[in-house]
C-alpha cells in the first residue's frame, strides 16, 4: 500500500470512529442544590452510565442560589436541564406553565406505581393539583424539618438535677413545643466547659425561605391552616391567624427570644449545622439530610448526639416537609434518556443503594424495612417525622406567598414589629391579594 | 503633509465612489455616522423604558407566559403609592443615603485636607486609606459580617473593650435599630477614600497665590479656609454627593451580604425591595411601575441637584 493510501485510510478510519462515538453517546444534565446528598446521586449515576451509555452531567447551585437559578433556567425555557430535582413548591407552577412533563402515562407503561412511595412524599413532591393523580415528577429525596440535641449535655447528672429543681420534670427529649422552649432558655448562656453555651439554633433566615420553614413548625401544632380544606384559597380569615396561629406565632417569637444565640437573626441551614458542630447550642431544628453529617461529625458525631421529631402542640402533631421529586424537563432534547434515568432510579434496589450512599429515599420498601429503624441512629426520628409532615403551598404563585410569610413572620419574631395578630393578619392580607391577581377568588 | 495624502486618497477614489459620496450633504453624512449610536440607545434605552411604562399598566408577569395579561389602569401605582411598607423601603434608603453621604463628606474631607498637608509618608497614608475602596462590595459584606458577630467578631470587641458592654449582648445586624447604622459604618469606611481623593483634587487645584495674597492681607487662617478653602472644593464635594447619592440609592450587594433587608424590613432599601418583586415574586407588571416610580423620584431629584451644581460653578 502506498503511504498516501495508508494515511488516507488511516484518516478515515478516525473520522468513522468519531463519527460512531458522537452517534452513541449522549449526554444528559441532572439540575439540582450543591450539597452532600447531590455528590451521592453522582455516585449513584454511574451504575445508570454504565448500564445505558448515556452520560450524565450535573449542574449543582448552592441552596442560597438555587431557586433563583433553576426558576429562571425553567421560566426562561433554558435548555441547561434535562432533569430536574425541584423543590416541592415548584410542582404547581412548573405543572401549570409546562415546564416540566406529566409522567403518568409513563409511570402506567413501565409499571411504576406511586402506591411504592410514602403517601406525604407523593403529595408533597410529585402531585398537581395536590390530591388528585396527576403525576409531574418521582418521590426523590426524602426529608422533613426535626431537631438535633447534645445528648452528652443532657445526660450530665448535676445539669439533670438542676433542670428537674427548676422545671419539675427530666431533662430530656421534649414531650411537646413548650418544653423544648423550657430547655432551650436553661442552656441559654450556661458555662459548659468553660465555654458560654445557647439554647437552639433555630431557622430565622429571611431572604428565601428560612423563617417560614422555621415557624410553620410551631405554627401548624398551635393550629394554623393554610385556609379552610374546603374552601383553601376565599377562606383564609379565621384559619391562617386563628387563636391558635397566634399563640403558635407567639411560641416561637418566645423561643427566639429566650434560647436562641446572640446574633441568630439571619439563620438558615448553614448557620444552624455550624452552631451545632461547633458546640455553640444544644439543640438544633434542622431539615434531615444533615443528620448523617452530624452522625458522623469528630466533635459532635456518634453518642454525643440525639435526634427526635418536631415535638407536638397543644392543637396537633406536624413538621415541616422538605426534600424533592425528580422530574424531565418538557423542553429536554434527551427525553428517552431523561425518562429513562426515572425508570432507572425507581427500582427498589436503586432506592436502597440511594439511601446507603447517603440519600434518602421515599419509597416505602426501603424505609418501611424492619431493618431501616435500627440501621442509623436517627432512622427512627426521620421515620417519625415523615409521619407528620405538613407542606408549604405549592401554588404557581408559591413565590410571592413564601415572600409575603417571610416578610410578616420575620417583622415579628426577629424583629419585634407588632404582634402576633397584626402579622397573621397581614398576611391573610397578602395572600388574598395574591389570589385576586392569580384569579383564584 | 496631511493635505497631501488627502488629495492622494481623493484621486485615487473610483470615479463612481467619489460621485456617490459627493451626492451626499453633511447632513446625511451625518446622520449616517450618528444612527448606529442612535439605534442603539434606542433599543437599549429608549425602547425599554416605554416598554416598562407600558408593561407598569398590566399585570404581566414574566414566568406565566401562557396566562392572560390585562389592563389594570393605574391600580399597581395605587397599590405601591398607599403601600406603608414601600414607604418603609423608601425611608430606609432615606436613612442610608443621607447619613453615608453625610459621614463621607465630612470624613473624606476631613482626611483630603489633612493629607493635603506636606508630611512625610502622605503619599503611603494616601494609598492606605484608599484600599479598602479598591475590594469588592460581595467580599467587604462577607468580612464585616464577621466582624460584626456577637461571639467572634472584632467590632463588639472594640465596642466592648471602650464602653464595658458585654460583646455578647448585642448584634450589629441582628438588632432593628443598629442594623441601618451597622450599613452605614461599612459603606462610610469603604467609600469615604473615594470622597477623599476628589476633594482632594480640588485642594490641590486651589493655586497658592490665592493663600498668599490673602495672608498679605493678614486674613486669619480661619477666614481662608471659609473664604477660600471652602467655595473653591464646594463644586468638587457637590460632584462626590452626586456620585455617592446615585451610588447610594441603587445600593444592592452591600445589604444583601450583611443583612439581606433584614431584621424584619430595616435595611430593605428600594433596590432590594424592587429585586424581590420583579425576580423573586416575579410580579413584572407591578415591579414595572415600581421602577417608573423610582425613575420618575431619580430623575427629579438628579435634575434640581444638577442645576444647582451648575449655579454653583457658575459662581
Amino acid at each position: 500500500m502506498k503511504t498516501s493510501n495508508l494515511m488516507m485510510a488511516t484518516a478515515m478510519a478516525t473520522i468513522s470512529a468519531f463519527a460512531a462515538t458522537n452517534a452513541s453517546a449522549e449526554t444528559m444534565t441532572l439540575c439540582w442544590a450543591a450539597w452532600d446528598p447531590a455528590n451521592a446521586l453522582v455516585e449513584l449515576s454511574k451504575d445508570f452510565e454504565g448500564k445505558t451509555g448515556v452520560d450524565m452531567e450535573f449542574e449543582f447551585v448552592p441552596w442560597p442560589n438555587f431557586a433563583d437559578r433553576m426558576l429562571n433556567e425553567l421560566n426562561s425555557g433554558g435548555k441547561l436541564c434535562d432533569l430536574m430535582i425541584g423543590d416541592s413548591q415548584w410542582i404547581g407552577g412548573a405543572a401549570e406553565n409546562g415546564q416540566y412533563l406529566k409522567l403518568n402515562d409513563f409511570f402506567d407503561a413501565n409499571g411504576i406505581t406511586m402506591d411504592d412511595f410514602l403517601p406525604a412524599t407523593v403529595t408533597g413532591y410529585a402531585e398537581w393539583p395536590k390530591g388528585t393523580p396527576n403525576y409531574w415528577a418521582l418521590p426523590a429525596y426524602a426529608d422533613v424539618v426535626g431537631w438535633t440535641y447534645r445528648k452528652d449535655w443532657f445526660s450530665r447528672p448535676e445539669l439533670q438535677k438542676e433542670f428537674k429543681d427548676k422545671y419539675g420534670y427530666d431533662l430530656g427529649i421534649p414531650a411537646d413545643l413548650s418544653q423544648l422552649k423550657d430547655i432551650a432558655e436553661f442552656f441559654q448562656g450556661r458555662d459548659i466547659d468553660g465555654k458560654t453555651v445557647y439554647g437552639a439554633a433555630i431557622y430565622t433566615e429571611r431572604g428565601s425561605e428560612g423563617i417560614t420553614m422555621g415557624v410553620t413548625n410551631a405554627l401548624y401544632n398551635y393550629g394554623f391552616e393554610y385556609g379552610n380544606p374546603e374552601n383553601p384559597y376565599a377562606e383564609l380569615d379565621g384559619y391562617v391567624n386563628s387563636e391558635g396561629a397566634i399563640a403558635g406565632l407567639e411560641f416561637y417569637k418566645a423561643l427566639y427570644d429566650v434560647g436562641t444565640p446572640p446574633g441568630s437573626s439571619d439563620w438558615y441551614m448553614s448557620e444552624d449545622i455550624d452552631a451545632y458542630k461547633s458546640g455553640q447550642v444544644a439543640l438544633q431544628m434542622n431539615f434531615a439530610f444533615i443528620w448523617p453529617g452530624v452522625n458522623a461529625d469528630p466533635n459532635v458525631g456518634g453518642d454525643r448526639t440525639g435526634y427526635f421529631a418536631n415535638p407536638p402542640g397543644p392543637a396537633g402533631h406536624y413538621a415541616q416537609l422538605g426534600g424533592q421529586g425528580i422530574s424531565v424537563v418538557a423542553n429536554t432534547e434527551h427525553k428517552d434518556a431523561a425518562l429513562a434515568y426515572i425508570k432507572w432510579f425507581a427500582q427498589p434496589e436503586i432506592q436502597a443503594r440511594w439511601t446507603e450512599m447517603g440519600g434518602a429515599s421515599a419509597m416505602r420498601a426501603v424505609v418501611e424495612d424492619p431493618a431501616f429503624p435500627d440501621a442509623q441512629p436517627y432512622n427512627k426520628a426521620f421515620l417519625e417525622s415523615m409521619a407528620i409532615v405538613k407542606d408549604f403551598w405549592a401554588e404557581p404563585s408559591y413565590a410571592s406567598l413564601l415572600l409575603a410569610m417571610q416578610d410578616r413572620v420575620h417583622k415579628y419574631v426577629v424583629a419585634g414589629q407588632g404582634t402576633a395578630k397584626e402579622a397573621l393578619d397581614g398576611l391573610v392580607k397578602d395572600w388574598t391579594e395574591v389570589f385576586e391577581d392569580e384569579g383564584k377568588i | 503633509m496631511a493635505d497631501k495624502a488627502m488629495d492622494r486618497i481623493a484621486k485615487a477614489t473610483p470615479p463612481g465612489i467619489a460621485k456617490r459620496v459627493r451626492g451626499l450633504s453633511d447632513r446625511t453624512i451625518a446622520w449616517i455616522f450618528v444612527a448606529p449610536s442612535i439605534f442603539l440607545l434606542l433599543a437599549v434605552n429608549i425602547f425599554p423604558l416605554i416598554w416598562t411604562i407600558r408593561l407598569s399598566f398590566t399585570n404581566f408577569r414574566v414566568n406565566r407566559i401562557n396566562a392572560d395579561v390585562k389592563w389594570v389602569g393605574l391600580r399597581n401605582y395605587e397599590r405601591i403609592l398607599t403601600d406603608p411598607d414601600i414607604w418603609q423601603t423608601m425611608q430606609a434608603t432615606a436613612h442610608f443615603l443621607i447619613w453615608t453621604i453625610f459621614f463621607q463628606v465630612l470624613i473624606g474631607f476631613t482626611l483630603a485636607y489633612l493629607i493635603n498637608k506636606k508630611f512625610r509618608g502622605n503619599d503611603m497614608w494616601t494609598t492606605i486609606i484608599v484600599l479598602p475602596m479598591m475590594l469588592s462590595p460581595a467580599v467587604v459584606g462577607n468580612f464585616w459580617t464577621f466582624l460584626y458577630q456577637p461571639q467572634i467578631g472584632l467590632f463588639n470587641y472594640v465596642v466592648s473593650f471602650f464602653s464595658g458592654v458585654d460583646p455578647a449582648s448585642f448584634s450589629m445586624i441582628g438588632s432593628v435599630n443598629l442594623a441601618p447604622w451597622a450599613i452605614v459604618i461599612v459603606d462610610t469606611w469603604m467609600w469615604t477614600p473615594f470622597v477623599m481623593l476628589i476633594c482632594l483634587a480640588g485642594l490641590r487645584s486651589i493655586p497658592g497665590s490665592i493663600y498668599e495674597a490673602a495672608e498679605c492681607d493678614r486674613a486669619s487662617k480661619w477666614r481662608q479656609f471659609w473664604t477660600i478653602t471652602i467655595p473653591m472644593v464646594l463644586p468638587f464635594l457637590m460632584m462626590a454627593v452626586l456620585f455617592r447619592g446615585i451610588e447610594n440609592f441603587k445600593m444592592f450587594d452591600l445589604v444583601v451580604q450583611l443583612t439581606g433587608g433584614g431584621p424584619g424590613s430595616a435595611t430593605e432599601v428600594t433596590s432590594i425591595n424592587l429585586k424581590r418583586e420583579a425576580f423573586e415574586k416575579w410580579r413584572t407588571g407591578y415591579a414595572s411601575a415600581y421602577a417608573v416610580i423610582l425613575f420618575v423620584t431619580i430623575f427629579g431629584l438628579a435634575s434640581i441637584y444638577v442645576k444647582a451644581l451648575n449655579k454653583v460653578k457658575e459662581r
